[in-house]
């Protein structure tokens, strides 16, 4: 710490004769800039390889059995014999499509990148606390990442047992294949993935804390860095809860012990473990399970609203109690956990206590969306492809929060329990809004990443495209799982024998499903697109291209070492005040001292 | 090979155009002074109107999902608290979709109504903390009430059930369901997982009797401690070293298995023999009786998997090593709910609902709910089996009793007489030998019983 500030104090000077090395500069930098973007190209490519991977089980379910040239091509003969998808392999997309959709791109890409990118910008600070921990922490990220890939391409196949990976079925490959290298490797990722979130969330948590420039006490801060320092501290509390979890399904798998295995007889094999029970690991994955929504969530939330205050000239509407709801919702997501298992045989009045509580994220959850609404009514609304993304995120927050109040109480999830009324849900409130959040970040900061600027009107065809697709993909989905339809099936024709009703409307659905997918998926194409592009000939960006407040537009466009040159900025006044009364244009800078007689917030 | 080439080609040509078309939009963007960061009045305009047709479209969406599908897949109750969970769920949804217009509603309309207007300021209203309190409180209230009706649902449903409720276990495997009803005494005899043998006690029900079995079998057994051994020491054998890691892993653990099967053989009362053996295995198909409460013990094999009923809105996993437990009772016999639902070939079914190995999908098992007679003479044919004139079996008793001493059960020559009915239900197909002709499937049809 110390040794940071005093580097920076001494340093001013000589930026320019900082020679960097292409190594140093690209590939181990310790920049956070450098890092975020680091962290985003790995996310974006892990989120197309998640999204692909859903395409080619989107086609096995909407048209099952039948050969497909697609499937064929990516999958090859032995886990798409003659172009239908082979039903272990099934499992396998389904599993690593939930993993790196959940951990790689919305947890890795989403925190990495944007904590990464904004703490120390709007915090004035020269960098992270730690920059060769910021470092690790990618490379670390970037190492798990490549091992999950890889993972799809061994002779087993990756692991199979859902993105959950409860045992015994991830912990015996004579249940399935997937149980055998696939999941060591899932393990071995999954292990490396949390140090990296680990390094990463302790750095972020000390930046927050000390390295806030002068005048920029906590109540000042803006609502992006209060959503990214609560999920910081989730990440550190949770994470190595997982992290046990994991060490004792590898230490069930490999070395003998019987935490999770009791009484098994699997392929006629009589196994000797006695004594330890499944529903242990449940306990210890959802304990990590339900921050991790937040942990995806809250950053999205924050980028939104920071995004929606500054595109609708307003000041974020309660700015306190976005603070105490994103502080509530932290503290929440500790004691939800197990309404996962309601019906896992856990003791019912246990599954009460968790009705309560659960239901109680939605007070805090409901004050944000009305925030929200409120900071729009009678704003000054500016469309930026930003700004779309944004409001797409508080859509999707809601229609898919309300659903989680069926899903809350115990008594209604015996029915909807792992049913795909279940998989709409969570994909609408977490994975949408998340998805969304991140677009608005990048579309938003892009100009500050990248110093040019994205193509608007392709930016407006991809919100429009991906957000009806979207709704296209999970709305009827809500309808599969109220016909009853169980998630992680391979083929829903086993309904046609006994129960025509539920068969015909999960067939119908499913293949409206698959062509909205198949949109949304194209229309992903717009964004690759117009990323890749703008990056190498994009047009400049000009300094504050937004006319937002926060401290990070006062940099200059061309990165440098430090951040800013010459002083750090000192901080007068909150980071909204947009359309203040009194002032000559509808933005002030957080930099701006106050004027004669003028109020802070 | 070549198409693959033609649609990388494709890709390619296809990227170099999109990129020229953006210089091209780019320099006229240049001509007309217009940055990327500039949004014209015509964007704002034209995302604003965007913004309201979306919402209608949705909302449009919505309505004809929730005509069109919204009760239909779901069908009605067939359980007794079944109807109760229908009517919580319609309750929920009232308030959820309220919510859902409501708030989406506003969203999308405030977001077109007050679209940037040239001349028009933003209105700086940064908090007011009567609103505050105002949306902190309705939610609450409105919560309060979800979770009192669904606690209280919750708890009638898992509570424990009276003694009348006839016990029933489910033990499922990959990638199947067996039924094991309790009999006349209406208690599940014990059980150890050890004490499996495939085709003999594949419930691995404990009596007297299968517990040496199982020490015999362990013991002496082709794949037994004496084989495992005398092949482990029999020089003329060649094993692979991988071969021979595994026999002496397998020997090391059914010694540890067999000294555990001799203790439970010390410990074991045969007193409760009896329990086990008045137990009665079914499989395929699961007969109930309407009226009727049921507790149901789940166990499982190997894997976690999920006893799920949708029909009678019910669901309990079933965990190895532990049994899990659910009560309901079925209102409706299988009959009643096809003429109901005008649908000639409907079956309740139990499904599997936690992912349990590439299979998973296929577990199935077809559950038939009878009248009360017609299930009174299908329980007695499973409990006492039909007699011949000449004394033999017609019809074995299918109890566990039956399927280790089959010799005291003489059948009439090769099979039993064939059931007159045709069978429209697809339950006789795959039974084992012990599985009897099924009279019931005739009394399901007709109603004229009473």
């Amino acid at each position: 710490m110390a040794a940071v500030a005093h580097d920076a104090h001494g340093h001013h000077d000589d930026h320019g004769h900082h020679e960097e090395s292409f190594v140093s500069k690209y590939i181990f930098s310790q920049d956070h800039k450098m890092i975020s973007k680091q962290f985003l190209m790995t996310a974006v490519f892990m989120g197309v390889v998640a999204m692909l991977l859903s395409i080619l089980f989107r086609i096995q379910l909407a048209w099952p059995g039948e050969s497909s040239d697609f499937l064929s091509f990516f999958l090859g003969d032995q886990w798409a014999p003659g172009g239908v998808l082979s039903e272990d392999m099934y499992l396998g997309l389904v599993t690593i499509h939930g993993t790196i959709m959940v951990f790689f791109l919305l947890t890795g890409g989403l925190s990495g990148t944007f904590s990464n990118l904004l703490i120390p910008y709007q915090l004035g600070a020269r960098d992270m606390a730690s920059g060769f921990l910021n470092m690790l922490s990618y490379w670390f990220f970037f190492i798990s990442s490549g091992l999950m890939f890889i993972s799809l391409f061994i002779e087993t196949g990756p692991a199979m047992a859902g993105w959950t990976i409860y045992p015994p079925l991830s912990a015996l490959p004579q249940a399935i294949s997937g149980s055998g290298l696939g999941m060591t490797l899932w393990l071995a990722s999954m292990t490396i993935f949390i140090a990296s979130s680990l390094i990463g969330s302790l750095n972020y948590i000390v930046t927050v804390l000390n390295l806030r420039t002068k005048g920029m006490s906590m109540t000042r801060m803006p609502l992006t860095i209060w959503a990214f320092f609560v999920t910081a501290i989730l990440g550190v509390l949770s994470f190595p809860v997982l992290l046990s979890a994991a060490l004792l399904l590898m230490m069930d798998r490999l070395a003998g012990t019987s935490f999770y295995l009791s009484d098994i007889i699997v392929q006629g094999e009589m196994l000797t473990n006695h004594g330890g029970s499944p529903i242990l690991y449940q306990h210890l994955f959802w304990f990590l399970g339900h921050p991790e929504v937040y942990i995806v969530l809250l950053p999205a939330l924050g980028l939104s609203s920071e995004v929606i205050s500054t595109n609708a000239r307003k000041p974020i509407f309660g700015y306190r109690a976005m603070i105490g709801s994103i502080l509530a919702i932290g503290f929440l997501s500790f004691i939800v956990w197990a309404h996962h298992m309601f019906v896992t045989g856990m003791n019912p009045f246990l599954g009460s206590v968790f009705v309560f509580t659960t239901l109680l994220i939605a007070i805090p959850s409901a004050v944000k969306v009305f925030n929200y609404i409120t900071t729009l009514w009678k704003g000054s609304i500016v469309f930026t492809p930003a700004m779309l993304f944004a409001i797409g995120l508080v859509s999707t927050f809601i229609t898919g929060g309300v659903t989680g109040i069926i899903l809350a109480d115990a008594a209604l999830d015996i029915t909807t329990h792992d049913t795909y009324f279940v998989v709409a849900h969570f994909h609408v409130v977490m994975g949408l809004s998340a998805v969304f959040g991140m677009f608005a970040g990048v579309y938003h900061w892009f100009p500050k990443m990248y110093g040019k600027m994205m193509n608007k009107k392709l930016g407006y065809m991809h919100f429009w495209i991906t957000i009806v697709g979207a709704y296209g993909v999970f709305f009827p989905m809500h309808f599969v799982g109220l016909a009853g339809a169980p998630r992680r099936y391979y083929d829903y024709s086993v309904y046609g024998d006994n129960d025509i009703d539920s068969y015909t409307q999960m067939m119908d659905l499913n293949v409206i499903i698959t062509v909205f997918a198949i949109i949304a998926a194209l229309g992903q194409l717009l964004f690759l697109f117009n990323f890749f592009y703008s990056i190498f000939r994009g047009p400049a960006s000009p300094q504050n291209p937004w006319k937002s407040n926060t401290l990070e537009w006062t940099t200059p466009v061309e990165h440098i070492h430090g951040n800013w040159p010459g002083e750090l900025p000192t901080v007068h006044r909150w980071p909204y005040d947009y359309s203040k009364p009194g002032a000559e244009e509808d933005f002030i800078p957080q930099t701006v001292p106050l004027a004669e007689g003028e109020e802070e917030h | 090979m070549v198409t693959k080439l033609i649609i990388l080609l494709v890709i390619v040509l296809g990227v170099v155009a999109a990129a020229q078309l953006m210089r091209l939009y780019e320099l006229s963007a240049k001509m007309r002074k217009e940055g990327e960061h500039d949004i014209s009045r015509r964007d704002n305009r034209l995302n604003a109107g965007l913004m309201l047709a979306f919402m209608i479209v949705l909302f449009g969406g919505f309505i004809w999902l929730m005509v069109q599908y919204g009760w239909v897949g779901r069908g009605e109750a067939a359980s007794v608290h079944g109807h109760e969970l229908d009517w919580l769920l319609n309750l929920n949804f009232v308030i959820v979709i309220a919510v859902f217009f409501l708030c989406n509603f506003l969203l999308f309309f405030y977001a077109w109504k007050y679209v940037k207007k040239p001349g028009v300021p933003a209105y700086y209203f940064p908090h007011d903390n009567k609103l505050e309190m105002v949306w902190t409180v309705i939610p609450a209230i409105v919560l309060a009430v979800i979770i009192i009706f669904g606690l209280r649902s919750w708890n009638s449903v898992t509570d424990q059930a009276p003694d009348d409720a006839v016990v029933v276990e489910l033990f499922s495997k990959q990638f199947d369901w067996t039924a094991r009803y309790s009999g006349e005494d209406n208690k599940l005899g014990k059980f150890d997982y050890k004490l499996t043998e495939d085709a003999k006690n594949e419930l691995a029900l404990m009596t007297t009797e299968s517990i040496q079995e199982a020490i015999d079998s362990m013991q002496m057994g082709l794949k037994g401690i004496d084989n495992l051994e005398s092949q482990l020491n029999d020089r003329h054998i060649m094993l692979t070293p991988e071969d021979r890691d595994a026999k002496r892993k397998d020997l090391g653990n059914k010694e540890k298995l067999i000294r555990l099967l001799h203790q439970m053989k010390a410990k074991h009362d045969s007193k409760i023999d009896k329990q086990a053996l008045d137990d009665f295995i079914v499989k395929d198909t699961l007969y109930l009786c309407k009226g009727q409460e049921y507790e149901f013990n789940f166990r499982s094999k190997d894997v976690i998997h999920s006893a799920y009923f949708p029909h009678f809105r019910a669901q309990m996993n079933t965990v190895p090593g532990q049994t899990t437990r659910f009560k309901f009772t079925p209102d409706k016999t299988t009959t009643e709910m096809r003429e109901s639902r005008g649908v000639e070939n409907f079956n309740y079914v139990l499904y599997c609902n936690k992912i349990c190995g590439g299979s998973h999908y296929k577990m199935k098992m077809i559950i038939v709910v009878l009248e009360k007679d017609a299930y009174d003479a299908w329980a007695a044919v499973k409990m006492n089996g039909v007699k011949n004139a000449d004394g033999t079996y017609a019809t074995v008793p299918a109890i566990f009793d039956a399927i280790q001493h089959p010799e005291k059960y003489p059948t009439a020559a090769p099979a039993a007489p064939e059931d007159p009915s045709e069978g429209e239900t697809e339950e006789a197909e795959g039974g084992e030998a012990v599985e009897p002709v099924e009279p019931e499937v005739a009394a399901l049809e007709p109603e004229n019983a009473e």
